[in-house]
């Protein structure tokens, strides 16, 4: 994987995803072997519009295994806004660093800067389009909690019309064997049909009953109802504490059952639930800088030390 | 019945839907030529009821591309000493360079200039293909 992009999930095969998911848990299992394995390296992280939770983690991900980090995180104070054109920066910023984080508005960028980027180049966010490390945190967070990506029944709940981050979830699970996902939402927010076309492996079943399915399900993934999708903030109001997931409703939920968020949360999920053993998104978020880790190493090529 | 004669040597482009004719000699630039060449419209034909059929004569090089996009049931003949001597049949294009526009104002090839933009086909009966960058829609409806 030694100087791969990454722009959208798919760009590596399920068998390379294992490969960094291996790597992960053996960072879990021993941190310290880890520490100094990026020394020298250096990691460009562009932000053209702030992400603090996925910077941080990018950031944490790389200073814990001892490289450095250059990179901005307003596009103001960049040479965006004196006009530069992407590929420009893209190719600037090969000159100085070892590999290249990027987060931008536009829908696309992460491909088209990639095109002038012979660094490995990871898309942290292009807009509404891909974010393919929350996918492959998802991923890891369910292979170390539930021991598979196999056989799973998997309800996604909320926003399904808007949620970048179901979207890709929904395409990477589909790639696993024996995978179930009954989608949960109101009629206005519903699964759009491209995504569904593209459902070859999985069964899939909807429904707007969150109480009812909660029985069937290994792993709930809840969303936030994203405000910044509406026209009308009457739709908005009226849909947005549509699911909440509470001490109820986990009543009804299965011992081994798993819940999992993106975060940042609202009300969908109440706070007491956090105490329930069964909720993993903030282990979900440790995940997420584990993952970066092992990604790193993999396109920068750097082995561990014997 | 206006008669025109055959051709010696150069290409005919037949079959096309009537009507498609026009945007097509726009499309392929012919009034570029300084060759011979001719547009025919409204033809009668037995299979389509009306066609328009376009003859240039000469061998140029055509962008099947382009020609596949607009019309995907013309058909090109080369002729050589009065005969023919291939038939070429078009189709869509599952990948096209530099022709489409995406037509997302959100996608990043509104903002940054993009030499030749690349679509992938993602829909045949709807003549649909999909931003390289973006991934979204967009139908080709024949350009300016």
């Amino acid at each position: 994987m030694i100087g791969r992009h990454l722009i959208e999930p798919r760009d590596f095969s399920v068998e390379e995803l294992e490969e960094i998911f291996q790597l992960a848990e053996k960072i879990i299992e021993a941190p310290e072997v880890y520490v100094d394995v990026c020394k020298g390296k250096l990691l460009a992280t562009l932000f053209y519009e702030p992400s603090t939770r996925t910077r941080f983690s990018f950031e944490a991900a790389m200073l814990r295994l001892g490289g450095s980090i250059i990179g901005f995180d307003d596009p103001n104070a960049s040479s965006a806004a004196k006009g530069e054109t992407l590929s420009d920066t893209i190719r600037t910023i090969c000159a100085y660093a070892d590999a290249i984080v990027m987060r931008h508005p536009r829908e696309g960028s992460a491909k088209l800067a990639s095109e002038s980027s012979n660094r490995p180049l990871i898309n942290a966010g292009d807009g509404g389009h891909q974010h393919p490390t929350q996918t492959l945190t998802d991923l890891l967070t369910i292979r170390q909690e539930k021991g598979r990506l196999e056989n799973l029944t998997i309800g996604v709940c909320g926003d399904l019309k808007f949620g970048r981050t179901i979207h890709s979830l929904i395409r990477a699970m589909d790639r696993y064997a024996g995978i179930r996902f009954i989608f949960i939402s109101p009629d206005e927010l519903q699964l759009p049909s491209y995504v569904k076309d593209e459902i070859t492996h999985a069964s899939f079943e909807e429904t707007k009953n969150l109480e009812d399915a909660m029985g069937e399900l290994d792993i709930l993934y809840m969303s936030r109802v994203q405000r910044e999708r509406f026209v009308s903030e009457e739709e908005y109001l009226r849909l947005k504490d549509i699911y909440i997931l509470d001490t109820d409703k986990m009543e009804k939920a299965k011992p081994d059952a798993m819940i999992l968020h993106p975060l940042p949360r609202v009300n969908e999920i109440s706070i007491e639930v956090d105490q329930d053993p069964r909720a993993k998104y903030f282990e979900q978020a440790h995940y997420g800088m584990i993952v970066r880790m092992a990604l790193l190493m993999k396109v920068l090529g750097v082995k561990e030390n014997d | 019945m206006i008669n025109v004669s055959k051709l010696k040597k150069g290409l005919v482009i037949d079959h096309i839907a009537a009507g498609s004719g026009y945007r097509i000699f726009r499309q392929l630039k012919l009034d570029e030529l300084s060759d011979v060449v001719i547009l025919m419209r409204n033809v009668p034909s037995q299979k389509m009821g009306k066609k328009d059929v376009i003859k240039i004569e000469n061998h140029i090089n055509l962008d099947l591309e382009v020609l596949g996009l607009i019309d995907p049931h013309a058909t090109i003949n080369v002729i050589d000493n009065g005969n023919r001597t291939k038939k070429i049949r078009l189709a869509l294009p599952k990948r096209v360079e530099g022709i489409l526009k995406c037509k997302n104002p959100r996608c990043i090839t509104q903002y940054e200039k993009v030499q030749a933009p690349v679509f992938y086909l993602a829909k045949e009966e709807e003549k649909t293909y999909r931003c390289s960058y973006c991934d979204s829609p967009t139908q080709f409806e024949g350009g300016e």
